[in-house]
């Protein structure tokens, strides 16, 4: 358990220029995944950062699991989405950006800098801005840092 | 309950209580995983994981070969999870799970990792990240592997019906198809009359058949066909249902005519005091307020252009129209049908030049459109096959057709693909003029001529030799008006590297093609999904490309991409045949990836009731649990991460095995 609050800033001190964001996509089936492999096949070239877990549908994203990952020291969750009104199963996607300020909240609560999870709506023709959105997302989790729970243990 | 109780084979079963036994097998995919990453690396990494007892790597696993070596394995005993590291699984997921099946094991003991869309292939000029990458949806898969459960497969009826949407070459060819194998085809066309496009077409490159002449009796026989429907003047309205048992809800527009009692005869029109632009002639000819678009419509039976209409009533009287079959109160009505396979055939619509600002459509007269020149060359057309310039209605002497205009052009409001049409339309288009007007002097300008199908090549050829139609490799600057209202053309001649100014009599915009302005409305009402392009996107675009992403749903024609006749043809005999492989076999199997509710767990709460988007869950008053209709129950999952008590197991992707994947991959992190 998580028992007292966790700092979570961009901090001054000296940053480890060979930190590489561990983030886990969490991908709906039809959208992100699909968009995810049209990148691979159009073979567009991005960081090695992104793990991916392939859910049928956006709205199966629990909570729970985005606070697990953080908690075992992923430094970005990245959730990906259909567009709205793209839902393979109508609006399984308002959900989950339904839960997302909750969420958000939540792991603020606990200490987690807000950009530790990220919601991004990403169609299966969008390999390119997958891209362009993992790139971003590991720049901006370089900046802050390692996730403050992460042991020293590097890989 | 029943359903999900024999979809779950309980923990005493057999092979769930014996040792999880996993086998890993690395796929070098050729080059594309093993020409990046070090595969003996991959190997001693995967032989460390819990429970895997062998690690292996091969060249292709989906090969025969491969396979067999998988089969091997489970044969004599050695494995009895399978994680196989190769592409991604919605390229041969479903391959590897037969290999499972023939070999006596459940297929939902399989799971695949994606080692080279999501790795090797986004990560080729870093192999070690690719590694490491590649490494991490191992361990993920393996961990997987541990929490997977025996499923069985659910089987549906697949009804012996199908939906159309489009009629035009696409969508009549695969309705004709089907219905003559015995299928009963609902043809649903937005517009009054089937046919589409290539019913403005005059002649058709490159053997110069006349476009209606090989159309109009294909439209003839979906009339006469009797396992035909013809929904004209109609539009999806609803779907429901899933692959074998859609639901859909067609408004059929109000003709405001009786479609029963309409003749056809055709006396209200020539009553009709309105005149009105013909949209079949894109504006250039006339018709009344109460019309068929073109002499040869399909059905030929009337309707009246509210829109316009003045309800003078002169068409209602009973000596216009004897049977009576005018109705100013007709409605819309709304249909339902059930089908068992969904075919889209919606084609396009012509680019909207009059956006594009540098070619002055829409501010000088005697610029068209290549459909405007299509209809001017038809002798059914406003000209009766005369082509003339608008300002004056003059013959040109001298016409000059752009190429790619609104195609191959990465500007704003432009289209970045090529319309695969144009260069063979153009050409066409002034071979045809020049053999009215042989001492007209005709030019294409074009970034190359595309020439591509069986017989084009030697059309292109002959227009340029035999013709004498001038082809200048080059793209436009500017168009300007002349006084005379002919066209200066400035444009830069990239073979001689010089600029060139031409003025002609007449400008053709060689438009290309984009998705209809509908297809969005289309694409979320049948949740398939879009390309980059606009258009429908398929399965595979190689090996699946009629199918969509969605079982039972397939796209034929222009819908799914920019394509001449024959390719459009060619792709609706194609989906007309994947839709009867489900119809004749009249099952399918589906993933049986349905939410099942744990009757120990359950509170009662209802939380879930209201997230279901498809009604699958009741409130069992008796017992105080909610129930999960396994059928209507389409695994979105979505109800089993709100359930507070844990209660809901989504099939395949269950919490604990999500867990574990994240567990499994941050294992090392751990805190």
């Amino acid at each position: 358990m998580i028992k007292s609050k966790i700092e979570d800033n961009p901090s001054s001190e000296v940053i480890d220029k060979d930190f590489e964001p561990f983030i886990l996509g969490i991908f709906c089936n039809w959208c992100t995944y699909t968009g995810c492999d049209q990148a691979g096949t159009s073979r567009m070239q991005r960081p090695a950062n992104l793990r991916v877990m392939r859910v049928m549908c956006s709205g199966r994203v629990e909570p729970e699991m985005v606070i697990e990952a953080l908690k075992r020291g992923a430094d970005g969750v990245l959730i990906g989405a259909c567009h709205i009104g793209d839902c393979h199963y109508v609006n399984g996607n308002h959900k989950t950006v339904r839960r997302m300020p909750v969420l958000v909240n939540l792991i603020e609560q606990y200490g987690f800098n807000p950009n530790r999870v990220w919601l991004r709506h990403i169609s299966a023709s969008e390999g390119a801005e997958l891209t362009e959105i993992v790139k971003e997302y590991v720049k901006i989790l370089k900046e802050l840092g390692p996730n403050p729970l992460k042991n020293q243990k590097s890989r | 309950m029943s359903k999900s109780k024999i979809n779950i084979i309980s923990p005493s079963n057999n092979s769930e209580s014996t040792e999880i036994r996993i086998g890993v097998y690395l796929c070098h995919c050729g080059v594309n995983i093993g020409g990046v990453i070090n595969m003996d690396e991959m190997v001693k990494f995967a032989q460390k994981l819990p429970n895997v007892v062998i690690a292996r790597q091969y060249k292709f696993y989906c090969s025969d070969n491969g396979q067999a070596e998988i089969a091997r394995d489970i044969r004599d005993g050695l494995v009895n999870r399978v994680v196989v590291a190769a592409c991604s699984p919605r390229m041969h997921e479903s391959t590897f799970r037969r290999v499972l099946v023939d070999e006596g094991l459940n297929p939902f003991y399989f799971v695949q990792a994606n080692i080279r869309e999501h790795a090797t292939w986004v990560n080729m000029n870093d192999p070690a990240g690719a590694q490491r990458i590649a490494q991490d949806h191992v361990r993920m898969q393996v961990a997987k592997a541990r929490e997977l459960r025996a499923l069985k497969p659910q089987k549906v009826m697949v009804k012996p019906s199908a939906l159309i949407i489009g009629a035009g070459i696409a969508g009549i060819n695969t309705a004709l198809d089907l219905a003559n194998q015995g299928f009963h085809v609902y043809l649903v066309e937005k517009e009054p009359t089937i046919g589409g496009h290539m019913a403005q077409l005059d002649k058709t490159f490159p053997t110069m058949d006349c476009s209606s002449c090989i159309l109009t009796p294909k439209m003839v026989e979906i009339s006469r066909n009797p396992n035909i429907t013809v929904m004209a003047y109609s539009e999806i309205e609803h779907v429901d249902g899933y692959v074998g048992n859609f639901q859909v809800q067609i408004r059929k527009k109000a003709h405001y005519v009786d479609q029963l009692k309409c003749t056809g005869c055709g006396e209200c029109a020539q009553h009709c005091p309105v005149s009105v632009g013909n949209e079949f002639d894109l504006g250039l000819s006339h018709r009344k307020a109460i019309y068929i678009p073109f002499p040869q419509a399909v059905p030929g039976l009337y309707t009246i252009d509210m829109e316009h209409c003045i309800k003078c009533g002169i068409c209602a009287s009973t000596t216009v129209c004897e049977p009576q079959a005018i109705n100013f109160d007709d409605q819309d009505e709304i249909d339902t049908i059930e089908v068992g396979t969904i075919i889209v055939a919606t084609g396009y619509d012509p680019i909207d030049v009059s956006n594009l600002g540098n070619y002055g459509y829409g501010r000088f007269e005697n610029v068209i459109t290549g459909l405007e020149m299509e209809r001017n060359l038809s002798s059914t057309g406003p000209n009766l096959g005369h082509p003339v310039r608008p300002s004056d209605g003059t013959s040109p002497k001298s016409i000059v057709w752009i190429q790619c205009v609104g195609s191959r052009d990465t500007r704003e409001g432009y289209h970045p693909y090529c319309s695969r049409v144009c260069c063979m339309y153009a050409i066409k288009q002034a071979r045809q003029y020049k053999e009215k007007h042989p001492e007209a002097q005709c030019y294409i300008f074009y970034i190359d001529i595309r020439a591509f199908g069986k017989g084009y090549e030697e059309f292109y050829e002959l227009a340029s030799h035999e013709y004498g139609i001038k082809f200048m490799r080059g793209r436009l600057a500017e168009i300007q008006e002349n006084p005379d209202k002919s066209l200066l053309i400035r444009a830069e001649d990239t073979f001689l590297a010089q600029p060139i100014e031409i003025n002609v009599d007449m400008v053709v915009l060689s438009i290309g093609l984009e998705t209809t302005h509908d297809s969005g409305k289309i694409a979320s009402m049948l949740a398939i999904q879009k390309s980059t392009d606009g258009f429908f996107m398929e399965a595979h675009p190689k090996l699946r490309p009629v199918d969509s992403l969605t079982d039972g749903i397939f796209i034929a024609g222009v819908a799914q991409g920019p394509k001449d006749i024959p390719d459009a043809v060619s792709q609706a005999k194609g989906a007309a045949a994947g839709a009867a492989i489900l119809m004749a076999k009249g099952e399918v199997e589906v993933e049986p990836y349905f939410s099942i509710v744990q009757p120990a767990l359950c509170s009662g709460c209802r939380s879930c009731i209201n997230q279901c988007p498809f009604g699958a869950i009741t409130f069992d008053e008796i017992l105080q649990i909610a129930h999960i209709n396994p059928i209507k129950c389409k695994g979105c999952g979505t109800c089993a991460s709100t359930c507070p008590s844990n209660a809901i197991l989504q099939n395949h992707f269950t919490t604990k095995q999500l867990m574990a994947i994240i567990d499994g991959v941050l294992g090392d992190y751990q805190v």
